[in-house]
């Protein structure tokens, strides 16, 4: 997980840091394998690539409906991951997966752990694996060179936030909000004064997800936090790219340009 | 597999069960947790609970021999547990009421919900009446369709009831999307999970709820015969009334409890039919770690149950841990078992049980003629089945002429 890991000690304060959320197999894997070939560094610490799933709860419409029709159209985890291993030398952006708990057990967590880190992906995030249950996943993880994720909700008490900011690497996801991903207008008003005290306790980087689509929240965002993540309204671009029946490079330029543009 | 987790949290029914949901809701399930084990040793939250199951619900519910489809089948002595007569029709409101006054006492206004027959949904928009509180029941698009009487008497009572147009439109995607609502409304709005599923602490409090069933039983058989009843039979869906007829009952090794899944157009047709324990594995699904129907991807795979109560691709965990240890035996029923078994008991005794309930009353077909006449069994008649007439109508007439019926036309 060294490049994922060097990616945040590089990362500054201040500076515009985008983390994108892209949906695995949608339209198709040579799509996914194109945006994050297309994808910049310098402007991403990371790409969270989210793993379809049949029971999505913690995803608005948006994401949802990329994961029904990447499921329609025959997402197996296993074939998409041999191609993104394939194609691992041209991607310069580190990749954390998120995906469902459902997924990680029936895989076994640390053979998905390996097979996860086979495909170059060195993060793995399961927004339902609480800390009730987390038992040595990270240990797990960490065994087979991945490094295990963890979200802070606003919902989360003290105690919590100090406990999964211990077990989270190499930075903490906080939820901006308290419901299901997707595009809002507004960032909530506490959100500043939250980061910046989950920041200071944990010493950890801190970057903030739900809600966050526009070039202004991702610079309010990047004001206090180490990355902002905008999820619903990427995959929403590459929802009406597809529809309009263009191709892998095609929509790959436009997810690239619209990053550019989030972190401008 | 099972040792994946490496959790020694509470609420476990050997390895299953858990509480596999994000961050955001782990406070509100904390502050249930907490609230319930108040409750439970508070006489005042008891008496208030016990009132309204007796003078508002109709308990305790009668237990009735059922002598000529005893008489019918030849075997043993059949009583049936009446659920059906219970307020709203069904086993249902044991719970609803329970938590919605658990709602009230954490101060929550609103609730929500998920329903598939429409009965838990419907005993959650009564409750909320009952108790002035704010309702939305989540239900599948195709449950909307297939049960159109609860629909409105959910409407009726001042419930919201959102159609959900996701997944497979049922009750699987009914669960998805009334957690989805908690995600963004856990602050103010308590989620009233209809069986003994999802994160703990909701699978116990459930079956502590439902347990008025088994209690009631156990004191009803002995007063009537004299003694314990040989077999328990129930439907199983989630699990919600199964479980709250045979806990009572686990001490009790001499007595066979019998937990009936739903097998749709048969388990050898993947996809075709709801039966988790007898044809699935242990996975992760709403919040549970429990039996489910799943790909080698993780992904759930597509239910299917004549009865909307009963099509759904998990269960409830304790399900999944009486099912390991052996204490209970799971068996299934088809759609046409149930069908005919529908058919039966309203024939013989002018009782029409829920499609859900006649797959328990299915297995009792097969079951008591193998007995003899002086075994006792208890059929848990977990609801009645008005609501499910005109769907039953819809699919006698439309089988094909060779299978020949057309006198419900």
């Amino acid at each position: 997980m060294k490049r994922l890991s060097a990616s945040f000690e590089s990362s500054a304060r201040g500076r515009r840091s985008i983390l994108p959320y892209i949906t695995a197999g949608f339209p198709n894997a040579a799509t996914t394998i194109a945006i994050l070939d297309a994808l910049d560094p310098a402007l991403c610490p990371c790409v969270e690539l989210g793993i379809p799933f049949s029971d999505p709860i913690a995803d608005g419409p948006v994401i949802q409906a990329s994961f029904s029709r990447a499921l329609a159209c025959g997402f197996r985890l296993s074939p998409f991951l041999e191609a993104l291993g394939a194609a691992q030398s041209r991607i310069r952006v580190p990749l954390v997966a998120m995906v469902s708990y459902s997924i990680g057990y029936r895989r076994g967590i640390d053979s998905f752990a390996r097979e996860l880190r086979a495909a170059g992906i060195e993060g793995l995030l399961m927004p339902d694996l609480s800390l009730e249950e987390i038992g040595d996943t990270a240990a797990r993880c960490a065994t087979a060179d991945v490094a295990l994720v963890a979200m802070v909700a606003p919902t989360t008490s003290a105690e919590r936030r100090r406990r999964l900011a211990d077990i989270s690497r190499p930075f903490v996801y906080y939820q901006s909000t308290v419901g299901v991903t997707g595009e809002r207008a507004a960032l909530p008003p506490e959100l500043r004064e939250d980061v910046a005290a989950l920041r200071a306790t944990c010493g950890k980087p801190v970057c903030v997800g739900f809600g966050i689509s526009r070039s202004e929240h991702v610079a309010a965002v990047c004001e206090f936090a180490d990355g902002a993540i905008v999820g619903s309204a990427i995959v929403r671009r590459v929802l009406a790219a597809a529809d309009a029946g263009r191709g892998p490079a095609e929509i790959a330029r436009d997810i690239a340009t619209f990053v550019a543009e989030l972190a401008a | 597999m099972l040792t994946d987790s490496a959790s020694t949290a509470a609420g476990r029914f050997g390895p299953f069960g858990g509480q596999y949901v994000p961050e955001v809701l782990m406070a509100a399930i904390h502050e249930l947790a907490a609230e319930y084990e108040r409750a439970k040793s508070d006489p005042a939250f008891w008496t208030e609970l016990n009132a309204l199951l007796t003078t508002y619900a109709n308990r305790p519910s009668r237990l009735y021999f059922a002598r000529r489809f005893s008489d019918s089948l030849g075997g043993a002595r059949i009583y049936l547990k009446r659920e059906d007569l219970n307020h709203t029709g069904a086993h249902k409101i044991n719970n609803t009421l329970g938590q919605a006054l658990l709602a009230r006492r954490m101060g929550k206004r609103r609730v929500i919900a998920e329903t598939g027959a429409g009965q838990h949904g419907v005993a959650t928009a009564t409750a909320c009446a009952v108790l002035g509180l704010e309702c939305v029941v989540y239900m599948g698009a195709e449950d909307v369709r297939r049960q159109e009487l609860n629909v409105f008497r959910m409407r009726l009572m001042g419930a919201t009831v959102v159609p959900v147009e996701s997944g497979q439109r049922t009750l699987k995607d009914a669960i998805n999307e009334a957690m989805r609502d908690w995600m963004g409304s856990v602050r103010d709005t308590h989620y009233i999970i209809g069986s003994v599923m999802g994160p703990h602490p909701f699978p116990t409090i459930v079956r502590d709820f439902q347990s008025v069933i088994g209690r009631e039983t156990r004191e009803q058989i002995v007063a009537t015969e004299g003694r314990l009843p040989d077999a328990v039979i129930a439907c199983v869906g989630g699990g919600s009334n199964a479980a709250g007829i045979f806990a009572p009952f686990i001490g009790d090794s001499a007595v066979r409890l019998i937990g009936v899944e739903a097998a749709g157009d048969g388990i050898d047709h993947p996809s075709r039919h709801a039966a988790t324990l007898a044809a699935g594995r242990p996975g992760v699904l709403h919040g549970m770690l429990t039996y489910v129907l799943q790909d080698d991807d993780g992904q759930t795979l597509p239910v299917h149950s004549v009865s909307a109560g009963l099509d759904y691709p998990g269960v409830g965990p304790e399900h999944a841990y009486w099912h390991s240890i052996g204490r209970v035996e799971y068996v299934c029923a088809t759609d046409a078992e149930a069908l005919a078994a529908f058919e039966a008991l309203s024939r013989t005794e002018g009782i029409i049980p829920a499609l859900e309930s006649a797959h328990a009353v299915a297995h009792a077909l097969r079951l008591a003629p193998q007995l003899g006449r002086d075994r006792l069994l208890v059929i848990n008649l977990s609801g009645r089945g008005d609501k499910d007439c005109s769907e039953v109508a819809r699919i006698l007439n439309e089988r094909p002429p060779a299978h020949g019926r057309d006198r419900f036309r």
